[in-house]
């Protein structure tokens, strides 16, 4: 597997490999999850473990479920009334999906990053600060310490530091996306989702934000749906192989991808389909 | 976080007392004038014109208010297509996009949407006067047509922007001239156009405070231009203010023709843009 | 061929730029001509005295507009006071919480009501609202009403222009993209806050637009305010007393126009002040727009 290495960080040491079940320290686990939508079964009866401090590629054909089931993952389809879950999904050990859990605290615990970058119609300032706001942190010192760190973080402070007033449509469209990625952080999540975050990018953009990734995965547990196996052969630790609705195999990027157990992830590995 | 509680729970307790109320009362009128106006309306009502005694609650309809309105309203709005729909094709799709023109045009024409429909009675009347006009057909024509150019510009070019721009460049790689590229359009936007006639329809034949001084007031039909016609909705005002409960009544009833016939024309209006995103390409 | 190709395209573009051009200088020439037609009575009274004074005796030669100006300003303000809370809640209400089959349910109502005619809600203002405010509210407040009253014009107008207000920001809210939700919930806030913080701040354009809108339909109805105002000169003292608004006032006597002179230089003058206000208030509204829009970039 090519290492993908950025100067700045530390090797990180690799996983031992697993045998079936997966890291020591999983962070998400995902039980008989199935979901429907307007009555179709988009989902069969996924059964999964995402580690933690690690970066986790769902890969797939176009249709296969991977939004779907990272964006299960905070609960984003709570507000569509055509969407009906059942099976269990546990966060530290918490299943989000039983009776009477409180939301935002599940959401607050993980960082969206969409395809298309969706900057809130606010200043860069506010944008980035908007979620520490939200739950209850204020002070003017304290919240702009936050903004600082979070944009050193995404690599956006150089950038913006003399405009954090002005308003965040003004930035290009990368820069747009390390915004999300700091205001992301700037909740102090455990867990970064990312659904396809770098396909609307230019390539530049795109790299920036894939060595934002492996850097902050000591940190955080990184799950991308990727539209591009070359990323995940260049970033991945692990990799979960989707096709109609079903997990077909999960393993660890070099088992996934140089020894891959299935026929049907042979074939798409090697190009066979897409 | 109790605050945020309480606050999120007050507001949404007030939002749906705010809709419940609003619903409920738009009912309740619909309700009112389908109570009031159902007893009194009669056959006679809708195809005669008000004999002698009408205004002291003998026979007659109110056939005069509903034909006059009903002329009125096909001149203006043949008037008003012919120059609403021209200058929508220019403003979208001759004139460069951003062109200061247009957005000084664009301007102009809310403001006028904007504009109070009594004072386009005001105006239709001085135009009158300077013309040596009697109150009349053509007077009620010339106020009701500067009244819905505005209804109609902003309706067409609602759906004009829409247009996607390939279909346009298409033609235009074909070798089209921009006169040739717009009668293409003009097809697509068919549709689009029925909704705007509807909506003005229903903003022009309603409007009294246009005819009021322009169209003057008659028992009979029209015949030709220069003479003056009666209106529903003056023909509701009026019997409305009438001592006589019959006539009265009969005000209700009228005031039911009027809002059938706009329920009606709605319906199609939405029916039609229904149909409109159906075929767009 | 291509020749009488070209000159069909030249014809249809002198037609367009003609029909554009008579449609803007539609504007100006009623601007005009209601000036030209007040000036006499501006030259012999003086601006400030038609504007302050609240004499009205016609006969007389007393021409002072003070109190039908501040009737509709009362009207009005009345009107949006009530519309304006009430059209902003229900919309955010339908749009952002309600489900699918209120949404349509409201809407088919909210687009019937949006037509019809003022004339209408004259009428049902005269049969409920005027018996309801001189038997059930009044008579809380003041000692007599007969109903017709300023708070009858501005319910009446309140509930006429509340079907428009909630059409537009239906729309204006919708259009906020859902990414800009999403994002938002994913920081963790609730509903309440999504729409507080991001739905709102997005769609002040379109608040500010449906205002205007609203605000001009107000200021210039005439018949259904006509119906229900009580149509009386003096200065309304409370809201519960009878009052004249600009429109009516128009509306009500243009038929004595001819009969005294200056007559109808006042009406039109009357007709030519609701001008004036409507046109400025819709340019200023409209730089504040796009101040708006430069500044915030929404």
């Amino acid at each position: 597997m090519e290492v993908f290495t950025v100067p700045f960080i530390k090797e990180q040491p690799k996983p031992k490999v697993m045998n079936g079940s997966h890291s020591l320290n999983p962070h998400i686990v995902v039980e008989n999850l199935n979901v429907y939508i307007k009555g179709i079964h988009i989902l069969k009866d996924i059964n999964m473990t995402i580690p933690d401090k690690s970066i986790t590629c769902i890969i797939g054909p176009s249709g296969c479920g991977k939004t779907t089931l990272l964006r299960s993952f905070n609960r984003l389809h709570d507000d569509n009334v055509d969407v009906k879950i059942t099976g269990k999904l546990f966060v530290d050990n918490e299943d989000i999906y039983s009776n009477g859990i409180e939301v935002t605290h599940i959401r607050k615990k993980m960082g969206l990053l969409a395809q298309r970058p969706c900057s809130l119609p606010m200043s860069i300032f506010d944008n980035v600060v908007y979620g520490p706001r939200i739950h209850g942190v204020r002070g003017r010192r304290k919240l702009y310490e936050i903004a600082r760190h979070q944009l050193v973080a995404a690599g956006l402070w150089d950038e913006v530091k003399d405009r954090l007033k002005s308003p965040a449509s003004t930035l290009s469209i990368g820069q747009q996306q390390r915004l999300c990625l700091a205001r992301g952080l700037a909740v102090e999540p455990e867990i970064i989702l990312g659904d396809e975050a770098t396909s609307a990018l230019d390539p530049i953009s795109s790299k920036t934000i894939e060595e934002l990734f492996v850097t902050i995965k000591d940190k955080y547990t990184v799950v991308l749906v990727t539209h591009t196996l070359r990323q995940a052969k260049r970033i991945a630790d692990y990799v979960a192989f989707m096709y109609m609705g079903e997990l077909v195999e999960f393993g660890t990027a070099d088992q996934l991808f140089n020894h891959p157990k299935n026929q049907l992830t042979k074939e798409y590995i090697s190009g066979g389909f897409s | 976080m109790n605050i945020k509680k309480l606050e999120e729970k007050i507001f949404k307790g007030l939002m749906i007392g705010s809709s419940m109320l609003i619903f409920g009362v738009l009912l309740y009128i619909l309700y009112i004038i389908i109570k009031k106006g159902l007893p009194s309306l009669s056959w006679e009502m809708i195809s005669q014109i008000p004999s002698g005694g009408f205004y002291l609650g003998k026979e007659g309809g109110i056939l005069n208010a509903i034909m006059g309105s009903l002329y009125l309203i096909f001149f203006s709005v043949v008037i008003s297509l012919m120059i609403s729909v021209p200058v929508v094709m220019y403003l979208n799709f001759t004139l460069r996009k951003k062109s200061r023109f247009s957005a000084f045009a664009r301007l102009t024409f809310d403001v006028l949407f904007g504009i109070p429909s009594i004072v386009y009675g005001a105006f239709g009347f001085t135009v009158m006067i300077f013309f040596g006009l009697q109150a009349s057909l053509l007077g009620g024509i010339i106020a009701v047509s500067l009244l819905i150019i505005p209804v109609m510009i902003r309706s067409i070019d609602e759906v004009a922007v829409l247009i996607p721009v390939e279909l346009i460049e298409a033609t235009k790689s074909l070798g089209a001239t921009n006169y040739e590229t717009i009668k293409v359009i003009l097809r697509q936007l068919l549709p689009g156009i029925s909704t705007a006639v509807l909506l003005s329809i229903g903003r022009g034949i309603g409007d009294g405070a246009t005819v009021l001084f322009t169209a003057g007031y008659t028992d009979s039909i029209p015949t030709s231009l220069t003479q003056p016609t009666a209106t529903l909705p003056l023909a509701i005002f009026f019997q409305l203010s009438s001592p006589i409960e019959e006539v009265q009544n009969r005000a209700y009833s009228a005031a039911l023709i009027l809002t059938v016939i706009i329920l009606i024309l709605s319906f199609s209006a939405r029916y039609f843009s229904r149909r409109f995103s159906k075929n767009k390409i | 061929m291509l020749k009488s190709r070209l000159l069909k395209d030249r014809i249809a573009r002198h037609y367009m730029l003609t029909a554009t051009v008579m449609a803007i200088f539609v504007l100006f020439l009623i601007g005009g001509g209601l000036f030209l037609k007040s000036l006499p009575i501006m030259q012999e009274k003086g601006l400030w005295t038609l504007l302050t004074t609240s004499n009205w005796r016609p006969f007389k030669g007393d021409f002072g507009f003070a109190s039908y100006i501040l009737s509709t300003l009362y009207v009005t303000g009345i009107a949006i006071f009530i519309a304006l809370p009430l059209s902003l809640l229900t919309s955010i209400y339908i749009i952002e919480y309600a489900s699918p089959k209120i949404l349509r349910a409201f809407s088919s109502v909210v687009d019937l009501l949006a037509g019809i005619p003022p004339v209408i809600y004259g009428v049902w203002g005269t049969l409920t609202i005027v018996p309801f405010i001189s038997k059930s509210i009044a008579p809380h407040f003041v000692e007599f009403s007969t109903g017709y009253s300023v708070l009858a014009a501005g319910v009446v107008l309140a509930i006429m222009i509340i079907p428009l207000i909630i059409s537009i920001l239906m729309e204006v809210f919708a259009a906020v993209p859902i990414e800009m939700r999403e994002a938002s919930m994913s920081l963790g806030a609730t509903k309440w806050q999504t729409v507080k913080k991001v739905v709102i701040r997005k769609s002040i354009p379109g608040i500010v637009a449906a205002t205007v809108l609203a605000i001009s339909r107000a200021f210039g109805e005439t018949l259904a305010v006509l119906m229900v105002c009580g149509n009386f000169t003096d200065l309304p003292k409370s809201i519960f007393d009878a009052c004249y608004p600009l429109p009516a006032l128009i509306a009500n006597n243009y038929g004595e126009m001819m009969s005294v002179p200056q007559y109808e230089s006042a009406l039109m003058f009357a007709a030519f002040l609701l001008f004036f206000i409507i046109v400025v208030f819709n340019v200023i509204s409209r730089l504040v727009l796009i101040q708006i829009d430069k500044r915030y970039q929404l």
